[in-house]
């Protein structure tokens, strides 16, 4: 199972209500976010409109505005939010013992995703 | 069940009962026990091994003791007749060493060997040790049995400093007594809010709050690094940062974990705890395990509440009428007394989730309830948890609740009173002189009076009687009467400042100062914001406000800052950041220039432009490479030019009389004076000057925010203009004499655009809002100029520190850094930034 998630280090790297980034090498860069209400997501680092770095936009409850163009994405389901239209692809997390996990399949193949997405 | 019955129902003389041992005399081992009994006295002989050296106790009841509240008698659950009676045999202060599951059998620290046919591990768990240097001086305790509290209250009795490392329940109780039995506590707490597993923001600012005004000193975000010992002893904590807090007691309670390493080492099953079935049987169907040591369907419980459930499923097991544990959903309250707080179930939100937010700040309360598809899915009280059972209990059974939705937040009486489910009836039925509004006294008489009499919006009634007009928590009582009496024709008043608030901007400012607000989880409170964190619009609005009307004291929130404020360069379309050192009234020199150059070759800049602000403006800068941008630019002499704030951006100039044939005045000179005055101050939108040296206006004067015209008998000011998406030239303000005048002119005018005008609001629409004459006649009054030109420099104190220098040191600098960098080769390995 361990091989299976890869880790990325402990929770306390990310202040809450900020994202850090994950560049992957030959894939799409990974923002992982911290929100306020103390919960983690991944997503890849680009906003569905413009391909904003949604690593930079204000997280609010499970909701990053990005910073280009104000468009509101879910963290939970990377779905745009109101009447923008768009998905960014989602990288299944789990957070255990204090540590946080990204799906290594996800990680890896986020450039596949990214286009099915 | 595999252990065999060799005689039929009511046991002949003779009988050999099956032998139970349990490890563990805490309440999850004696509990079970008690269950057992309670279903088949005479099945088992029961031996119970006990670490600590005294009866069976209630583990959370040791806060209380340590308050000073209970003594241990009173939370003792089973005395020593209990186990006499019951012909239990107690082997108090007496450790399990070892579990020898081949020959059935325990063996314990004092060479005692006990067999068994079945085994109840209930070890619970170990408090968590955090790995810093001097974890093992003298005078660094946990919180976990009698002989902590004991440690406890001891130093107590030294009185002087206590630290208490851990900010959740466990840790906030033990500083709570510590604080009663008259040490100064300090709550260190690496999380920005206590308890986050239980609370959100708000309520736990309200907690942090509460505990303070006790006296306890509470540093969340703080992170633990060293304990300083002296002569073997404690003697302070030092933080990361560097700060030291001296104490004579340090409580370690920062966590637990399932206490798994007998069964671990005896070879079960074991992940984060002992693993075990629906009936608390282990990977040994002789060995069952109970309790906080277990880990059942993925789950480790720290509470009490599952313990009945498990000890419940394991008795009817092993007297053979299994039912089965299906895991606890829990809730949690926190044992401090005078604050009442309750939270249950998730209440992160999410997809579908819904949040029902209600605020009171004159009673202090904070109600939170999460419903998806009709369903309560968690809960969070602070102030008044009246209602927390019910909401539990609703959570629980998963009721559907769409009936009394309206009124769920106000509580179960409310919710389940009929009619008076629909908040506009409960209102109606409300008798004419009943108090709508607290704050100003006014009846629902009055308020339907007035609303007849011709207020028919939220605003209108508000200047008309004032109900709502003061703390606003009865706005939602107002609104329902303006319903009420007018039915469908309801005006909307002016735009509320975002969606999670019904009040305006010019009401936030203006009640963050009359209310002496001053932190943005406050402002929520206060004024009933409808949802837990705000949103985009109104954080960075407040974060800004509190700048404004509490300079030097209130911290900037980064996280309620718009990107480029945040990372101090401008964000462009493929996510790089373009930098813009100040250039004082537009005015260079090679060795700037030479800096800039090295930074375009140094970094690889795309592109160098220069600025319509007269300046340049590096491009595609990486957002890792910022700190080391500027602190080359920095040592060339150069600070932050803000061409990313909502501040000071520039003030652009002309050459004026020392080189041009027309100038009257050196208006190049003033420009880097007012320049030097204003930089870093932030505002409520960007801000620009200019100043011409003639009425030629070389310096575009005239379409900036703050404009200076030179002319021969001295300086025309000139305020309101704007080159932007509508253009539109500037108001003259007034003409004064002196270049002293114009500075002051200038600072008292920024100070009052920014204490009055709302946020993104650029001096254009606010003047065009408020009209000329109100800026005029502010800046007119007796005294005026002075006091808003005095607040202003006073504010400029704190801000005039280069933000780029401390980012250059270090300062927040995981804002630029990645993580760590994915290398998908096979294999894949990480490798930190």
């Amino acid at each position: 199972m361990i091989g299976n998630w890869l880790d990325i280090g402990p929770v306390t790297q990310i202040e809450p209500g900020t994202a850090r980034t994950l560049p992957v090498v030959g894939g799409e860069e990974i923002a992982v976010f911290h929100t306020m209400r103390n919960e983690f997501f991944a997503i890849v680092n680009k906003c569905p409109h413009k391909q904003g770095p949604l690593s930079q936009g204000i997280v609010h409850g499970d909701v990053v505005t990005c910073p280009l163009h104000n468009w509101n994405i879910s963290l939970r389901s990377g779905k745009a939010l109101g009447d923008d239209e768009g998905c960014v692809p989602t990288i299944p997390l789990k957070v255990d013992a204090g540590r946080i996990y990204l799906l290594r399949s996800a990680v890896i193949g986020g450039d596949d995703q990214a286009e099915a997405a | 069940m595999n252990a065999p019955m060799n005689f039929e129902e009511g046991r002949p003389a003779g009988h050999v009962r099956e032998r139970l041992v349990v490890i563990g005399n805490g309440m999850a081992g004696c509990r079970a026990v008690e269950e057992i009994l309670a279903r088949d006295p005479g099945r088992f002989d029961v031996t119970i091994f006990g670490a600590e050296p005294r009866v069976n106790y209630n583990r959370i009841m040791l806060s209380p003791v340590l308050a000073g509240e209970k003594t241990f008698d009173e939370i003792v659950i089973n005395t020593q007749e209990w186990y006499d009676d019951n012909g239990i045999t107690l082997v108090s202060g007496d450790k399990v060493e070892s579990i020898d599951r081949e020959h059935k059998r325990v063996v314990a620290a004092s060479g005692r060997i006990e067999p068994y046919d079945k085994l109840l591990i209930a070890t619970g768990s170990d408090p968590f040790i955090i790995p810093v240097p001097g974890k093992d001086l003298d005078g660094v305790v946990t919180f976990r049995d009698l002989d902590d509290v004991d440690k406890m209250l001891a130093a107590a009795g030294q009185g002087g400093n206590a630290v208490v490392i851990g900010g959740g329940l466990l840790g906030l109780e033990a500083a709570h007594g510590l604080n009663l039995r008259g040490m100064d506590v300090t709550v260190i707490h690496l999380m920005p809010t206590l308890m986050e597993r239980q609370l959100d923001e708000a309520a736990g600012w309200l907690l942090k709050t509460e505990l303070e005004r006790r006296g306890q000193t509470i540093l969340t975000g703080a992170n633990t690094k060293e304990i300083v010992g002296k002569d073997g002893k404690v003697a302070a904590v030092r933080l990361e940062d560097g700060t030291e807090i001296p104490a004579s007691i340090v409580v370690m309670a920062v966590g637990i974990r399932p206490a798994t390493g007998l069964a671990r080492e005896a070879g079960l099953d074991v992940e984060r705890g002992i693993m075990v079935d629906d009936h608390m049987v282990t990977s040994d169907p002789s060995v069952l395990a109970v309790g906080e040591c277990v880990q059942h369907r993925g789950m480790c419980y720290g509470l009490v509440a599952p313990l009945w459930d498990m000890c419940r499923a394991l008795a009817d097991h092993v007297t053979e009428n299994p039912t089965g544990y299906e895991g606890s959903v829990t809730s949690t309250k926190l044992k401090v007394s005078g604050i009442d707080l309750f939270s249950a179930g998730d209440f992160s939100g999410g997809e579908g989730c819904e949040d029902i937010v209600m605020r009171d700040a004159s009673r202090g309360v904070y109600k939170r309830v999460i419903v998806k598809e009709n369903k309560v899915l968690g809960a969070v009280l602070y102030g008044d948890t009246a209602d927390g059972s019910w909401y539990f209990d609703l959570m629980k059974k998963g009721e559907d609740v769409s009936d009394i939705r309206e009124a769920l937040i106000f509580g179960q009486a409310f919710a389940s009173g009929g009619a008076l489910a629909d908040p506009n009836a409960a209102v109606a039925a409300l008798s004419d002189d009943a108090e709508i509004c607290g704050c100003n006294g006014v009846s629902k008489g009055q308020v339907v009076s007035c609303i007849n009499g011709g207020a028919h919006s939220l605003d209108a009634v508000r200047s008309t009687c004032k109900a709502s007009a003061s703390c606003g928590s009865c706005t939602g009582l107002v609104e329902s009467l303006l319903a009420l009496t007018l039915g469908g024709e309801v005006e909307s008043g002016p735009k509320t400042m975002c969606k999670c608030t019904s009040f305006t901007h010019g009401d936030v400012r203006k009640l963050i100062v009359e209310k002496e607000l001053r932190e943005i989880p406050q402002i929520m409170q206060e004024l009933h914001w409808t949802t837990p964190d705000g949103c985009a619009s109104c954080r960075p609005a407040l974060n800004y406000y509190l700048l404004c009307a509490w300079p030097g004291e209130y911290e900037d929130d980064q996280k309620s800052r718009f990107v480029n404020e945040r990372m101090h360069a401008n964000i462009q379309k493929d996510g790089t950041y373009s930098v813009v050192p100040r250039m004082w009234g537009g005015l260079t020199n090679p060795k700037e220039l030479r800096a800039i150059a090295d930074v375009v070759e140094k970094f690889n800049a795309p592109m160098v432009k220069v600025t319509g602000g007269q300046r340049l403006d590096i491009f595609g800068i990486k957002k890792e490479d910022l700190p080391a941008v500027w602190a080359d630019l920095n040592a060339a002499g150069m600070v932050s030019g803000h061409a990313y704030g909502k501040s000071l951006r520039t003030v652009k100039t002309c050459v004026g009389s020392e080189w041009c044939r027309f100038g009257t005045q050196d208006s190049t000179g003033l420009g880097v004076q007012i320049e030097r005055m204003t930089w870093g101050s932030w505002m409520p939108h960007k801000f620009k000057i200019a100043v011409s040296g003639c009425p030629r206006n070389c310096a575009e004067a005239t379409i900036k925010d703050f404009g200076v015209v030179c002319v021969d008998s001295g300086y025309e000011l000139h305020i309101a203009g704007n080159g932007g998406i509508k253009v539109r030239a500037t108001d003259l303000l007034c003409k004064v004499e002196t270049e002293q005048e114009a500075m002051d002119m200038c600072a008292a005018f920024i100070q009052f655009y920014r204490e009055d005008a709302w946020y993104l609001e650029r001096t254009a629409p606010w003047v065009e809002r408020v009209g000329l004459q109100y800026v005029k006649d502010a800046l007119a009054a007796e005294g005026a100029v002075e006091h808003y030109a005095a607040r202003f420099r006073y504010s400029q104190q704190f801000m005039q520190d280069d933000p780029w220098a401390k980012r250059a040191a270090g300062e927040h600098e995981k804002l630029h850094q990645h993580l760590a960098e994915v290398r998908p080769f096979p294999g894949a390995k990480m490798e930190n930034a």
